[in-house]
Order: C-alpha cells, then structure tokens, then sequence
C-alpha cells in the first residue's frame, strides 16, 4: 500500500514537474516551430500548429546577409575570451597559489568593477572609440568584452586553482621550475576543465551582449543580435524568417549552456557555489 | 654582498606582484579612469550635436536630474522591474529546485530544458515574445486566451510593465533555480527523514530545515541577480523601446536616450554617476553575501 501511495505521488509530482518545464520551454519550442514554418503558416490566424517542417527560412537567412554579423559575433566573443584567459590565469595565479598581500583586496575591486554599471563608463569609452575611430570596429568590442568578462574569469579561475593540492607546486618549485614553467608544466595541464568552464561562461556573456553592441557598431563591425534589431519595426510579415534567425543567433550560447551544464551555476556565482 | 635580506624580499614580492599586474592595470584603464571622466563631464554642459557646446556647468547637470521628470521615472521604473522580477522568479526559483530536487521522473531532461530561457539570447527571446506569442492578431497567447473572452489584448502595449516584468521573470526564474538547487542538493536527505519520522509535517520541514538551509543560495540569487536585473537594456528595447511615452524607460534605457539619440554628454554622464551610486548601495551587500558565501565554503 505505501508503495503504491509513494508511486502515485512520484507521477503526480513527475508530471506537475513536466507541465511547470513545458510552460518554461514553451517560447523556446516555439522559436524552433515558428522558424521551420512557411511565411504564410508563420502569420496565420489562427496559429497554425500542424505543418510540415521545412528548412527554406534557414535557407534565406544563411545565404541572405546573416552570416556577416554571426562572423563578427564569433570573433568578439573568441577573442575576448582569449584575452580574458591569457590575462586571468597568470592573475588568478597571483591569487590563489602564491597569493600577493592584500589579495582579498585586489578580489574585491576586480568583483566590483563587473557590477560597475555601463553608465559609469560608457560615455569616456564612446568619444575614445570615437577619436580613435574605433566606432564600428570589432576591435573596440573585444577590449570591451574583456573588460566585462576579466573580473569573472580571474574569479573562476581562482576557484578552479584553489582546489589544486598545494604540493604540486611544492614539488615544482623543488625542480626549480620558473613561473611561466611552472604555468605551463602544473598549473595549465591541471585546471584544463576549469579553463574550459571559464571560456564558455566568457562566451555566453559576450555573445549575448546588446548594449556596446548596439552602440559602438552599425554595420561593419554589427554583431548576431544587431541583425536581430531589423526584425523591431514588424514591417511586413516574416516571422518565419525572424524566428530562424533568433534560432540561429541563440544556438551557439544554448548549446554551450547544456554541455557546460554543471560548470554554469559556477561560473554564474563566481566559483562562490559548486 | 650587498644582496641583503631585504632586497631579496623585494624582489620575491614582485616575482609575486608580476602576474596579477597586467589583468590589474587592464581592468583598470578600462573601468576607473573612464569613470574618473565621467564624474569630470558630469560638471560641464556638453552636447556632440552643437559644436562648441562644451562649458563648465558645475552642478547643473544634477540640478536637472533632480528636478527632471523623466530621471524620476526611470529610477522608480528601475525600482519596479527590479523588485517584481526578482522577488517573482525568486518564488518561482525556489519552487521549480524543489521540484526538480524531488524524485520526479525524468529529472536530468527536466533541468536541461528549463536552463534554456536563461541561455536564449535576450534579443532572440523578446523578438519571439514580442512577435510570435504575443502580437495581438498573430500571436499565439492571444488566440488561446479566446474562450475566456480575452480576444486580441495587446499585450505589450495595454500592460508594458508587467509584459517586460513577465518576459524578464521568464528569463530569470531558471538563474535562481539553478542557484537554489544546488542549495537543496547540499542538503543531508537524512535530516530530512529524521524530522519526518519525528512527525513533522511537509510544510514544519519546509520552514524549519529547508528554508534555513538554502537562505543564503536564495539571498546570493536574489542580490546577483538584481545586480543584472537593474541593467535591462536588450528586452526593453526590443519589447517596448521605453514606451509607450516612458512607461517602461529604466535607467538605462534614459541613459541610451540621453547619450546615443540626444548625444548630451554631460547630462547622461551624470546620470552615470547617479547610477553608479546606487549601484554601490546594492553591490556592497551583494559582496558581502558573497565572501560570506565563501567563507563557508573554506570552513568546509
């Protein structure tokens, strides 16, 4: 009798859990559906759910005038990336391993500069973009980029190198290893994962990014939601196309998300919860 | 030899200083001198529009803001958003963990989908939101809302507050359920068995166990995630372009106002300032909650 009881609850509670999920996932499903639809199916009353899928919206925005601006968006957000790990990992060293005096310090002033407002900066780095016509340039975007993501990454970092036993360098040290050495024999090979965890938490941020985007370029340097941005006005009817290319535009960062799964509440809290 | 002991504890200090420097002065340039000029243009009456325009002002800027209309609603339309969003998806958080802490069937799928609003770019989702679910004669929310006699309601613009509140709820909900999660997973499930054989019921473990436990995973949530919330851009642009008239301008959003389409550089850099300002006032506890955070960990 318990057991049955128990049971019962379980696919009770498995298909409340089930309903909440659908409601969640729901605009996402229907991003995918609307963009495998035709125009004409994409702007019915009423919504047309049965249809056969077709991939000719894919089609138009891919060969259409996209791929520029998911060009650019790769290389901001690569770039940046790199920048924040070459630049993070000799800090987060500094951090962690053989911490500087005052190091809580120097935490808390990289921390409070990612949550520094964009107002706090914003018109200085536009009239310098500017004068050093920089505006409209992917450049600008991965200085940017990396001075969002810096803070967060030397955090991360340092929690992934906080977990590596002390001994190791220890013994690095004994072999008489140099710094750059001991960087590239110890601690690379050893936080390979937390490295990994850094660039795709690095990558969601700045592949997402709208504001600098919005602001610094307009057309050469424009990145995948700047494309997006044409869709605004609603002239004409092509949701069908604008749900491609919000599908497209999204896919990268979505998959990084599920396969960084476990590393993402991490990176979210800056190492603060595993 | 005239190496002493003290020259070598320079140099062994420095050999320590060396890798943390350039990431230091790299955040630096880009984030406190930038700011230093922002408090600088603050005082002066600029516009990039009217060459010339360029003349000290003192505190005129802030006089403006203080007595500027649109200032004050930006700052409460901020207070709004921030609160309703995060308090609702704090609620919401907190419930789906539980939900997917239990042992429904399917758990692992469950969890994946539901990370996905959060992972969708905003830009994408309020396009979707704004154009395929809610448009009044297409969308697909107005057409199932029919028999229950709400027929082609505008959505977006009759109720452009709560549209952007839900929108952001959507987003955010997984961020604090992600969060929350792990805090329940943390938890002993034998604790949990021992109170029930004591006879304490769902809702006596909830407050007395659960609760305390994932308080401080919901407070590191809520104070993230209004540090975020604080600075929506992408969806109300995308939703409601601060309209209709400034219903839903957010701080933000005035400052893109200011600086990107009046091109008033001293007026929006004082709005930089207010911002940062109360920005301090969130982060400051915000920080503290983390190293709290942290320093359980280290006791661990």
């Amino acid at each position: 009798m318990a057991t049955m009881a128990r049971n019962r609850s379980r696919i009770l509670w498995s298909a409340v859990g089930w309903l909440v999920v659908f409601v969640f996932f729901f605009p996402v499903l229907w991003m995918w559906l609307e963009g495998l639809k035709t125009e004409p199916q994409a702007a019915s009353s009423p919504p047309t759910i049965f249809f056969v899928p077709t991939l000719t919206e894919f089609q138009t925005v891919l060969s259409g005038d996209f791929p520029p601006f998911f060009i650019n968006s790769a290389i901001a957000s690569i770039g940046s990336t790199l920048l924040v790990v070459v630049l993070g990992l000799p800090a987060a060293y500094a951090l962690a391993i053989r911490p500087v005096p005052k190091s809580r310090d120097v935490l808390f002033f990289f921390i409070s500069t990612r949550f520094l407002p964009f107002a706090a900066s914003l018109v200085p780095l536009y009239l310098l973009a500017r004068d050093l016509q920089l505006l409209d340039n992917i450049f600008a975007l991965i200085l940017i980029y990396t001075t969002i993501n810096l803070p967060l990454g030397v955090w991360l970092l340092r929690s992934f190198l906080l977990e590596i036993p002390h001994d190791l360098f220890e013994a690095a040290r004994v072999d008489g290893a140099g710094f750059f050495n001991e960087l590239y024999r110890v601690v690379i090979p050893l936080i390979t994962p937390g490295i990994a965890a850094t660039c795709l938490i690095c990558l969601i941020f700045s592949w997402n990014e709208f504001f600098y985007a919005v602001n610094f370029t307009s057309s050469v340097a424009a990145t995948a939601p700047i494309f997006l941005v044409s869709f605004i006005s609603g002239r004409g009817l092509f949701y069908a196309k604008l749900a491609a290319a919000a599908t497209l535009a999204s896919l990268p960062v979505l998959m990084a998300g599920w396969i960084a799964q476990k590393q993402l509440i991490r990176g979210l809290t800056m190492g603060a919860v595993k | 030899m005239p190496e002493t002991a003290a020259s070598v504890a320079r140099r062994e200090a420095w050999g320590r200083r060396l890798p943390l420097l350039p990431a230091l002065i790299y955040v630096f340039v880009m984030t406190q001198i930038p700011f230093v000029l922002t408090i600088y243009y603050s005082f002066f009456n600029w516009n990039l529009l009217k060459p010339g325009s360029f003349h000290f002002t003192g505190l005129d800027n802030y006089g403006t803001l203080l007595t500027d209309e649109s200032i004050r609603t930006a700052v409460w339309n901020t207070v709004v958003l921030t609160v309703c969003v995060i308090a609702i998806s704090v609620v919401l958080g907190v419930a789906v963990a539980m939900l997917l802490n239990s042992d429904v069937i399917g758990k692992g799928l469950l969890r994946t989908l539901m990370i996905a609003p959060f992972l969708i770019m905003p830009t994408a989702a309020a396009l979707v939101w704004k154009d395929t679910l809610l448009n009044p004669l297409f969308g697909l929310l107005p057409y199932l809302l029919t028999p229950f006699g709400l027929e082609r309601v505008d959505w977006v613009n009759r109720f452009p507050m709560a549209t952007v509140v839900a929108v952001e709820v959507w987003r955010w909900t997984p961020f604090m359920m992600l969060i929350i999660l792990a805090g329940l997973q943390s938890q002993n499930p034998e604790v949990l068995e021992a109170a029930q054989v004591d006879g304490a019921n769902s809702v006596q473990t909830f407050r007395r166990i659960t609760l305390p436990l994932v308080r401080p995973f919901i407070e590191l949530g809520a104070l993230l995630g209004s540090l975020f919330v604080v600075q929506t851009y992408d969806s109300i642009y995308m939703l409601t372009y601060g309209g209709p008239g400034e219903d839903t301008t957010n701080i933000p959003f005035l400052l893109y106002l200011v600086a990107f389409q009046g091109f008033s550089i001293g007026q929006a850099s004082a709005i930089g300032v207010v911002a940062v300002v109360l920005t301090i006032i969130i982060a400051t506890f915000a920080l503290r909650t983390l190293f709290s955070i942290f320093q359980v960990e280290a006791r661990r």
